[in-house]
């Protein structure tokens, strides 16, 4: 089965000490956390996480079951990037001088619908939104003309066919148990592996 | 921001306001919750709670331990043995740090516990204070959930959800870490309220007919259905619904090492020891029956051995109250989530009544051939030196199945699983899933407390004893009566055995000496025995379960005797090797 890119959604309780929980569920596994972004939700009180990983759908489902067994879990949805919007947002601070007098603002503005967030003498800062691909471009754009700075948010994904968290949540109690199992590799390997 | 419970004052369990300290809250919402005993070592940063705790002296039996591990493995024995909640107090830093294996074994065995470790004041946090260590983070990983109180207000709710999450739904260790000035600290205390419902956690799914009535259909159709059970059966209480399910449909059931004793072992239908070390039937048959019905366990490796030759021809019904083992291990055609004792009865309704005969047959031949092969032997050995399984047969014998079994981690604990007879439930305490060496002599003291009127024997390895020697003291201070049976082989036995059978018997760092171990008893008060001759087997047995109080059995047994069968690691469990 192939890896793809997931984005796990995780509603939670706002408390101290539900990162770490949430993050050792991945660390444990050797699973490496591509961005990740906590936020309020659309219900009071109630916080929501967003975190993107490249893994196959087997480990993803297993991983959102161990994340939604958390007591301060209150469900942990997961999707493939057709099944979301989503957003980052980039900004670049770039010289002044070398913008205004070898590049033209105005069209870089309007190219990579971005936006002059700050404007000194002697920098000014661009924000942009929109896919990984999207703020990369830019960067390339903006590197020749000495870029100061480059800093870039963790995604953020609304799910297409969500209707809010109380109607998903039905979704997800009507779910069965999934339909592929992932064997482990070494157990094939038992002259090679030695375990107690 | 406070943490608080917003619940009808109705169900508080004191109206009258006082204004008490943090420490006093606590207990009274440990007598609120019907704690009886509490294992614990005190240190500078639980101070408080220990001066609050000697004005309860009445209410809340203490027992000083010599081992932070010990007060949590005490504590385990205790939940274990009683199905209710064991509590530990610990101290800050190293206090803490000492609980960690504990808490790690209470996690993989679902044992329920509340730890209640001191921290240091609020303001010293981060700082490196003296005996100050970051044990939420520390603990994260192995509790079913943790909370740091730094203002006593946030005490009552933060005890309250403790034994909530720690008992419910799926069973597991809580810790609550509580700053030095929020136990001194004063407030109105307005009475304990008990904890019933949490937004973001449900104990138990909902549970759902349709796939029940996939089971039973699968079930009724089945020509050679087997049951697997696990301690989910004991935690959900369900031992009766469990019974009245196989019995109805004459299933053969075999157990996981947790879930021994919850079906007696002399019943029909008890097939045996499923994995590495169990039975020859339970094992070799697992790749022969046509529906597996799964209950209240999780396909632990040692179970399944290789899974890509794990009844790959069976149908699977999996039923368990966690959804996150549904499918973890091994993929189940129909998941039945909830608590056993729910869903069993609903399933023992839709089944047809039965009986499988031929089938069951075979498990008995299998039994016929292991007992031919295996069994006779060990338990009536003709070699000069005793087998630990006869002095298990011997045991039976004298305690006719009705005492409660502690064991530790290895060769012994094995052989004493395989042979113990058991008439009732919650009889057979032993670290499973996390192994832990060490684990069965505090246990023992544990089990002991929860369960006074029965007799407790902990059978222990020469090694293991020696790794939580030290809670002799305990045994001793508290007039515990625990009967110890260390089976001594001189070696660390099942790491010597898998020396022997897969590294060319390079014994590397398996010889272990002991001290005599006699005398160290006698240096703690404690009676003991030390036997090398069959024929002082069973008159010392019944010396020491008729001695008053605690006492040791050292016995000698054979040095380099092997547990079989065995499911070699990386084999399928019907490659089970019967020598």
């Amino acid at each position: 089965m192939a890896k793809e890119q997931y984005t796990i959604t995780i509603y939670t309780e706002n408390n101290v000490g539900l990162l770490n929980r949430i993050a050792i569920i991945f660390s444990r596994r050797k699973i490496n956390i591509d961005s990740l972004n906590s936020s309020p939700s659309e219900i009071d009180g109630i916080y929501r996480f967003t975190i993107v990983i490249d893994e196959t759908e087997e480990v993803v489902r297993k991983l959102a079951r161990q994340i939604e067994k958390q007591v301060e879990v209150l469900k942990a949805y997961y999707n493939t990037n057709d099944e979301i919007v989503w957003q980052e947002m980039a900004l670049y601070k770039v010289p002044a001088d070398q913008i205004t007098e070898k590049a033209k603002v105005e069209r870089l503005l309007r190219e990579y619908g971005a936006r002059a967030v700050v404007i000194r003498r002697d920098y000014i800062i661009f924000e942009t939104t929109g896919h990984r691909e999207e703020t990369d471009k830019l960067v390339k754009v903006l590197e020749p003309y000495g870029m100061i700075e480059f800093v870039r948010t963790a995604r953020v994904a609304i799910i297409k066919a969500s209707h809010g968290f109380h109607e998903k949540l039905k979704d997800f109690e009507e779910m069965q148990p999934g339909s592929k199992l992932v064997e482990n590799e070494f157990l094939n390997k038992q002259d090679e592996v030695f375990t107690m | 921001m406070l943490n608080t419970l917003k619940l009808p004052q109705k169900d508080a369990l004191r109206t009258k306001t006082e204004n008490i300290s943090g420490s006093e809250i606590l207990l009274k919402a440990f007598i609120a919750e019907g704690v009886d005993t509490i294992f614990g070592y005190p240190g500078g940063a639980i101070m408080p709670i220990y001066d609050a705790l000697y004005d309860y002296q009445q209410q809340l039996n203490h027992i000083l331990v010599r081992h932070e591990q010990g007060g949590i493995h005490a504590a385990q024995g205790y939940a274990r043995a009683s199905g209710r909640t064991g509590v530990v107090f610990a101290t800050s830093g190293p206090g803490a740090t000492n609980l960690i294996t504990g808490l790690a074994d209470a996690l993989i065995d679902s044992t329920p516990l509340v730890c209640i470790t001191g921290q240091v004041f609020a303001h010293l946090l981060g700082t490196d204070a003296f005996q100050e260590t970051d044990v939420i983070n520390i603990t994260t990983p192995v509790t079913k959930w943790n909370f740091q109180v730094t203002d006593a207000r946030e005490l009552p709710s933060a005890i309250a959800k403790a034994f909530h999450i720690a008992g419910s739904g799926r069973p597991g260790p809580v810790l609550i870490d509580i700053t030095k000035n929020a136990q001194l600290q004063k407030i109105d205390f307005e009475g304990y309220t008990p904890c019933k419902f949490l937004r973001s956690y449900r104990p138990k799914p909902i549970v759902r007919r349709e796939p029940i009535e996939q089971a039973a259909a699968l079930i009724n159709k089945a020509k050679r259905p087997f049951v697997l059970w696990g301690q989910g059966v004991i935690l959900g209480k369900a031992e009766q619904e469990f019974r009245a399910f196989i019995e109805k449909t004459g299933i053969p059931a075999a157990w996981t090492i947790l879930g021994l004793s919850a079906l007696s072992t002399d019943h029909p239908l008890n097939v045996g020891m499923l994995g590495m070390h169990g039975n020859y039937g339970p094992n070799l048959l697992t790749n022969e029956c046509d529906v597996m019905i799964a209950i209240g366990m999780r396909f632990d490796d040692r179970v399944t051995g290789r899974l890509d030759k794990y009844a790959k021809q069976a149908t699977i019904i999996h039923l368990d109250i966690d959804p996150s083992e549904i499918d973890k291990n091994v993929k189940a055609d129909v998941g039945i989530w909830g608590d056993c004792k729910e869903t069993l009865p609903i399933l023992t309704e839709l089944v047809e009544k039965g009986s499988h005969k031929e089938w069951l047959q075979r498990f008995y031949d299998c039994t016929k051939e292991e007992e031919k092969q295996v069994i006779h032997d060990e338990l009536h050995p003709t070699t000069s030196e005793m087998t630990m399984g006869e002095v298990i047969n011997v045991m039976n014998e004298l305690t006719g199945g009705d005492a409660i079994v502690v064991t530790d981690v290895g060769q012994h604990q094995m052989v004493a699983c395989r042979y113990a007879k058991f008439n009732q439930t919650k009889s057979n305490v032993t670290s499973g899933g996390l192994g832990t060496m060490g684990f069965a002599l505090p246990a023992a003291i544990g089990a002991k407390f929860g369960a006074p009127d029965r007799t407790v024997i902990a059978i222990i390895g020469d090694g293991g004893f020696q790794m939580t020697i030290q809670e002799l003291g305990t045994i001793m201070q508290s007039n515990v009566d625990v009967k110890i049976i260390i089976l001594n082989n001189r070696f660390l036995g099942m790491v010597r055995q898998w020396q022997q059978l897969f590294h060319d018997k390079r014994y590397s760092f398996v010889n272990i000496t002991s001290p005599d171990f006699v005398m160290v008893a006698k240096g703690y008060g404690i009676a003991g025995k030390s036997i090398s001759d069959r024929n002082d087997l069973r008159e010392s047995l019944q010396t020491m379960l008729n001695h008053p109080g605690a006492f040791l059995l050292e016995i000698m047994v054979g040095k380099e005797n092997n547990v079989f069968p065995m499911v070699p690691q990386g084999c399928s469990v019907s490659e089970i090797r019967l020598k």
